[in-house]
């Protein structure tokens, strides 16, 4: 679904460039969910940002679906396979669109018909009820806005979802349910995760492999299962691992 | 938390105030209630909008509230100091000065409105252009702001009307001509905080283009902070078009606009007081309503106030 | 428990708001001796409201009331603010969430340090100083002169914290309250800081209230645990204790963590019950969360 290779992204012109990801690879599969984790800085982010199109500074090979991407544009159909959910939910919804302009803007500008049908069924699957539809973002709390933004994003039928640690600005009680979401979702939709976060448990629990990133480079390519035994095979990976434990 | 409550009957308070809104309709008319009740709260700031209101209201029935004709001239009770027949006293030509203020506000609201439509319209859109563009676009646009802005208001101002002759159309022109570039720099600035907004991200994401970003997602942002200023503004805008008319460069005469009428009253200023003074009370008190309205439109309106 | 340091008795912070008062805080009770006391609970719980009441820096229009709240035996309730400001950093100091915002970015770190400890502990300059490298070096900064001469930006997330910590313990407070103070770490410098903090609070034997969301992470450097929920203190618990917590709230918290050791297919969510708000002692309110 997803190839990398050789991916470099940078921010800014010599002499002052910054290299905040250096030449990374990895491939997602089909229905598959991967994570990068890795410490602040460590460029995890930056690689969701790149595929997603919102940083044009980059190099190397991206491919999505078999297509390559081309480096500065995107097209209709790159959008209608690739999604994104951002980590902070009270910066990611526009503060003066209700729920209801929110959805309908991503329905029309995907081309959709029949989007008064389409919001009540886009509402349903997050598991908001009508009830929310014309709420402003101000009336709504954390974990439901971070539902409006996984349906903002579900809204264009993707099959590949990036998720930017979605539930770090949640509380635990609230995470549970957004995780339990995106689980669902992933079964119903057949959807491939992309997932960064800075938790172990949280990847460990929705992935099924995981790159670890420490200063911009992939240190390691590793399934849960090893993840769960915390048997690493790079230092950096097991220090990690301990620490969070 | 509620959704279930809704059996039973809401008064028009709860209906406004509801967390949960049925309708679109429900949910504008809601925001607005809000916005209402956050303005109510500010006494100051009402205190100015029953002014304006009162001013408007005066404008519109000018003909029907002023007591003579605004252009009546008696020679013979020139000079009158205020009194039960005169309520303001009578300039030197003996026309009543309450009835020239009360016409005279038709021309003030006329020069405020204008300006107040043409300046942050242009303003707003160099101003998010640049900011949203960025590059050589960007450059190009706040450097044009900056020769406008290297010039006084006044002077540039001057200039514009002794290159288009003196009239109360131009001077509006000139006025709007000369205020637009700081809202060109506060609409750039607001853009460049909100450009990389997670929610710009991800409208992008959706596929909008610039143009729709732009108008959809940055001018709803930009427009609520260019309001407060406006109305903040609108007192230097009236005493900038009363500086025009004091010069003679705005209206002509015998039309009442208050800052021409000042005029007037300066060569009688130290004996006849109220010529000049009365005027000047009249720009100040619509000042100052500007002002207070500008303040409690910025607790309702200005986005980095929002808070619980 | 040997003595008790601070005393709070059925505290309450309230806030005026269009649907009536909003009570963020709802009598919490509670004795703090020369311990590390965690407050626990999910947002809007009240637990930072707990700690800015103690300090005395909820601003009107929010009101603080409560039957007693004594430092040592001396009522710090509502005092006058230039007699809290005396009180504030010589015996209760604050450690807050993010240092990029609680240091003063164009002071050097090591004139901040000196000024809060001359503030409060007076004396010339170079005992200022001296004590500022002493701190520095207690919080294991191994460069303390290089350091002292920097100014915030030019310092890492986790030297900035161990700087505030540093700053915060110059004057020799009796409690030191800290309100989510590694949330904005990274989880390797996690550690370290909360080892520092651990260790100076035990040596001088301060009374340490530490405000988390990471119950985990509490009962780990704390010795007793309050959970809050609702602006009410719903579980007292030893912290060695919290894994048999018998609170429905606590039990749920700690079963919809994701675990590497416990892996399920989905998670148990939190079925929250409107007489958990009511924990006992009965009040009627009118807020909405």
């Amino acid at each position: 679904m997803l190839t990398i290779d050789d991916l470099d992204v940078w921010f800014g012109y010599p002499p002052d460039r910054v290299d905040a990801v250096r030449n990374a690879a990895f491939s997602v599969a089909k229905g598959e969910s991967f994570g990068l984790v890795g410490e602040s800085g460590s460029g995890k982010s930056t690689i969701l940002r790149a595929v997603a199109g919102l940083i044009d500074s980059w190099s190397g090979r991206i491919e999505v679906d078999g297509h390559p991407v081309h480096a500065r544009r995107r097209d209709r159909a790159f959008y209608k396979t690739v999604q994104m959910v951002f980590q902070d939910p009270y910066a990611s919804l526009h503060p003066r669109h209700s729920v209801d302009a929110v959805l309908s803007e991503a329905l029309s500008l995907q081309g959709m018909d029949d989007i008064d049908r389409r919001i009540a069924k886009l509402l349903e699957d997050v598991g908001l009820g009508r009830g929310f539809r014309f709420r402003y973002p101000h009336q709504l709390s954390g974990g439901q806005r971070q539902r409006v933004a996984i349906a903002r994003a579900l809204a264009a039928e993707p099959r590949l979802l990036l998720l930017d640690e979605p539930t770090s600005a949640l509380d635990v009680s609230v995470q549970a349910e957004i995780l339990n979401l995106l689980t669902d979702l992933r079964a119903e939709h057949g959807l491939t995760y992309v997932m960064v976060s800075h938790d172990l448990a949280v990847v460990g629990h929705i992935c099924d492999r995981l790159a670890v990133m420490q200063h911009g480079r992939i240190v390691e390519v590793m399934s849960v299962e090893a993840l769960r035994k915390g048997a690493g095979e790079q230092e950096y990976t097991r220090h990690l691992i301990a620490a969070s434990g | 938390m509620s959704e279930t409550s809704i059996t039973r009957p809401q008064s028009r308070r709860e209906w406004l105030l509801s967390d949960a809104p049925q309708t679109r309709r429900q949910a504008r008319l809601g925001a607005i209630y809000q916005g209402w009740l956050t303005f109510r709260a500010n006494k100051l700031a009402m205190f100015g909008l029953v002014i304006l209101i009162l001013l408007v209201f005066m404008a519109i029935f000018a003909p029907w509230l002023s007591p003579q004709s605004p252009f009546a001239q008696n020679l013979a009770g020139r000079l009158q100091p205020p009194s039960a027949e005169h309520w303001l006293g009578t300039d030197a030509l003996g026309r009543d000065i309450l009835s020239r203020l009360i016409h005279g506000s038709r021309i003030t609201l006329f020069i405020v409105g204008t300006v107040a439509l043409i300046a942050p319209i242009i303003g707003l859109f160099i101003g998010t252009v640049a900011g949203f563009a960025g590059g050589w676009v960007d450059q190009v646009l706040m450097r044009i702001t900056d020769i406008f802005l290297a010039f006084p208001k006044l002077i540039l101002a001057l200039a514009f009307v002794a290159a288009l002759g003196p009239s109360i159309g131009n001077a509006v022109l000139a006025l709007a001509l000369t205020a637009w570039p700081p809202y060109a720099r506060l609409a750039r600035a607001e853009t460049l905080t909100i450009r990389h907004a997670d929610y710009i991200a991800a409208a992008r994401l959706q596929g909008a283009g610039p143009l729709r970003l732009l108008i959809r997602h940055i001018w709803p942002l930009c427009i609520s902070s260019l309001i407060v200023r406006v109305a903040l503004d609108m007192a230097g805008i009236i005493l900038s078009a009363a500086g025009l008319g004091f010069l003679g460069l705005g209206a002509q005469p015998p039309m009442p606009e208050w800052g021409a009428m000042i005029s007037d009253g300066r060569v009688y200023i130290l004996d006849h007081w109220w010529v000049a003074a009365m005027p000047g009370l009249a720009i100040f008190i619509v000042s100052l309503a500007f002002n207070l309205l500008g303040d409690g439109l910025r607790d309702v309106l200005d986005p980095k106030g929002d808070k619980e | 428990m040997t003595q008790s340091l601070l005393q709070v008795r059925n505290l309450r912070v309230t806030f005026p708001s269009r649907q009536g008062e909003f009570h963020a805080v709802r009598g919490v009770s509670f004795d703090l001796g020369r311990e590390r006391l965690g407050v626990v609970g999910e947002s809007g719980s009240g637990k930072s409201m707990t700690g800015r009441a103690i300090l005395g820096l909820i601003r009107p229009p929010g009101r603080v009331t409560a039957d007693r709240l004594e430092l040592d035996g001396e009522s710090i309730l509502n005092l006058p603010e230039r007699r809290m400001r005396k009180l504030r950093g010589s015996r209760i100091s604050m450690v807050m969430q993010d240092p990029k915002f609680s240091l003063n970015p164009v002071m050097t770190v090591g004139n901040q340090i000196m000024e809060a400890y001359r503030l409060h502990a007076g004396g010339g300059r170079d005992a200022a100083r001296k004590k500022a490298l002493e701190m520095l070096n207690a919080v294991q900064i191994r460069d303390p002169e290089r350091v002292m001469g920097a100014y915030p930006h030019e310092v890492s997330g986790g030297m900035g914290q161990r700087i505030m910590i540093a700053m915060m313990l110059a004057p020799d407070p009796q409690i030191l309250i800290a309100d989510e103070p590694t949330s904005a770490l990274d989880v390797s410098v996690r550690g370290e800081v909360l080892n520092i903090m651990d260790g100076l609070v035990r040596d001088r034997g301060m009374g340490l209230i530490f405000i988390s969301h990471d119950l985990n992470l509490v009962s780990k450097f704390c010795d007793r645990v309050l959970i809050m929920y609702a602006g009410r203190i719903v579980e007292t618990l030893a912290a060695s204790e919290l894994h048999n917590a018998r609170h429905p709230y606590t039990r749920g918290l700690l079963g919809s963590l994701p675990r590497l050791d416990a892996p399920v297919k989905r998670l148990p969510v939190l079925q929250r019950e409107d007489s958990w708000r009511d924990g006992g002692v009965g009040t009627t309110t009118s807020e909405s969360a």
